[in-house]
């Protein structure tokens, strides 16, 4: 099963303190393998915490787990994840002239996997 | 915990763009650990419980432990033999460090970018076209009595900018704080930086653009289609009334983040937001700030402009700078495979550059100063270990609003700082080089067609 939904990489709190104890740690990895995701998308997809995801986009894909968020915080068919070397894999390197590559707003593909996720670089 | 404490007041803490300079640390001189960080929000504590002394040799040479010697005698061999050298990163490291790094690239006709290219570069592009109506936080914090935060996430990324200048803060003409304000967030998600703002403004995911230029016309007094709402998911009425607010104000503020410069539309959306700003100018007083993400990236900008005349995407070749971004930047000059060798200081971008620059990052020589271990020091063939800005090291950084802050090194490291490294870098490629290179002496050929 899988349908396309918008990520949007950024920063959080986690993703800060626990880069500073070194992005080889279990926390950093931990953070940055972890894509939040709709509620209600979720129970669609019959997803639970900590299930396994496959993002896709033309540029690459990465695995990662998943964990909800209310529809108050999180709108249905958006996706958010902290900046790492997994929201790196689904970035295309085309800047459009201006240097910055798309790196918020991707189309991703979300499809459901038994899998767990593998570290990227760890 | 040691009895050998010492305690360094007001120093400077270089996690994010606030670099809030009014730190009081407690420093267990024995262990060569800093145990506590007043003042310092929760990003500030764990900058500084987490950076001091490291375990790492001091320069890795192919993965190997080498000397700072040959270390020094490697990457200026990488460098020297390039025709294409990039140097890259920069926002972490004091102005001194990035002022060396800029000769360096002027030495050795290389391409120099920073960590600007990928944060508020679009924003860079747009301040040339648009120009920027701008204010110190000082400002902000004693006069501003509408903030609008577009696109970016402070209660996660600057936690003490809300504090210490723009939400809860007393200031000169905002006797009560929080009282005297209104604040606005425009986001594509209720971020947990929702709470703080009294109006919330969720816009569809790549319509800012289109959010930005219909306020910009009902400032001017211009009639909008109701379909705006469908266009991008916020009312028509609500656009009228921040647009009523906003001239309407005292003192407004547009403090826009990496929401706007990472998706579809980029340098225009900055060019929008900026636009407003100078509309707003003829109803009130009105500015638009970048909100700017590492410690020290606002010094880079102004180091390599004072330099070169530009902030960065500068390539040397002919022997002057020269500015195109999309031509110089970084991602651009990797994906394109055209540099064929690399200078990172203090970045890491093998963690979040698109993978087609992180596949050219391995098959070219690379070389990395950082405090620590990174995914780019990992591929890198030349590692050196460095002493950690503000904790180990004094100098100069720049707030984001280009203010500049003294630093205040609370632990001596056993590294040698960036400056210290490129100092010597420097020299041994005045040797190898006999000066800068100029064009018509470069030792690569030249071709046909140019000959």
């Amino acid at each position: 099963m899988s349908e396309t939904m918008i990520l949007i990489g950024a920063r959080s709190n986690k993703q800060g303190t626990s880069l500073c104890a070194g992005k080889f740690g279990a926390e950093y990895l931990d953070v940055s393998s972890t894509v939040e995701m709709n509620i209600d998308d979720m129970t669609r997809l019959g997803l639970a915490n900590g299930d396994s995801v496959r993002l896709t986009t033309p540029m690459g894909e990465t695995v990662v787990r998943c964990k909800s968020r209310a529809s108050k915080d999180l709108a249905a068919g958006i996706m958010f994840i902290a900046y790492g070397p997994h929201s790196s894999r689904l970035m295309g390197a085309d800047t459009a002239g201006s240097g910055m590559p798309m790196s918020k707003s991707l189309d991703v593909e979300v499809e459901v996997l038994p899998a767990q996720p593998r570290p990227v670089g760890g | 915990m040691s009895d050998n404490i010492r305690i360094v007041k007001d120093a400077t803490c270089t996690f994010c763009g606030c670099v809030c300079d009014d730190m009081d640390l407690t420093v267990d001189v024995d262990e060569k650990r800093i145990i506590k960080a007043d003042n310092a929000c929760i990003l500030g504590k764990a900058w500084f419980r987490e950076h001091g002394h490291e375990e790492r040799p001091a320069a890795l040479i192919g993965g190997n432990e080498a000397s700072l010697d040959d270390a020094i005698e490697e990457a200026a061999q990488i460098l020297v033999n390039a025709r294409f050298p990039i140097i890259y990163g920069l926002s972490d490291t004091t102005c001194e460090a990035q002022r060396v790094a800029v000769g360096i690239a002027d030495m050795i006709g290389g391409t120099l970018d920073t960590t600007t290219s990928v944060c508020h570069g679009p924003s860079g592009i747009a301040f040339e076209a648009v120009g920027e109506s701008t204010s110190t936080l000082g400002e902000l914090k004693n006069r501003a009595d509408l903030i609008v935060f577009w696109g970016g996430n402070p209660a996660e990324s600057h936690p003490r900018l809300f504090s210490r200048y723009t939400v809860t803060c007393k200031g000169m003409y905002i006797p009560r704080g929080r009282t005297d304000r209104t604040i606005v967030l425009v986001d594509v998600r209720r971020t947990p930086s929702a709470p703080v703002a009294d109006i919330f403004i969720q816009v569809k995911p790549r319509r800012d653009f289109e959010v930005l230029w219909a306020l910009r016309a009902l400032v001017k007094g211009r009639k909008i289609d109701p379909s705006i709402e469908q266009t991008t998911g916020v009312a028509l009425a609500t656009l009228e009334d921040l647009a009523g607010r906003m001239k309407s104000c005292r003192y407004g503020a547009l403090l826009f983040g990496m929401g706007l410069t990472m998706t579809r539309g980029r340098h225009f959306n900055s060019g929008a937001i900026l636009a407003l700003a100078s509309d707003l100018n003829a109803f009130t007083h009105f500015v638009a700030k970048p909100v700017r993400g590492h410690g020290n990236v606002t010094g880079a900008d102004n180091v390599v402009s004072w330099q070169t005349g530009f902030p960065f995407a500068v390539n040397f070749a002919k022997g002057y700078p020269r500015f195109n971004p999309g031509e110089f930047t970084t991602v651009d000059t990797l994906a394109r495979g055209e540099a064929d060798a690399a200078m990172i200081i203090a970045a890491d971008p093998a963690s979040n550059f698109p993978q087609a620059a992180i596949e050219r990052m391995k098959q070219i020589p690379v070389i990395v100063l950082d405090p620590k271990e990174s995914h780019t020091s990992r591929l890198a063939r030349v590692a050196f270990t460095t002493a950690t800005y503000g904790i180990n090291v004094a100098g100069t950084v720049y707030r984001m609003d280009d203010v500049p802050i003294t630093l205040r090194p609370a632990l001596e490291s056993p590294y040698p700082s960036d400056e210290q490294i490129l100092r010597r870098l420097r020299t041994r490629l005045r040797e190898l080089l006999g000066g800068n290179r100029v064009p018509d002496k470069m030792s690569w050929p030249v071709p046909a067609a140019a000959a």
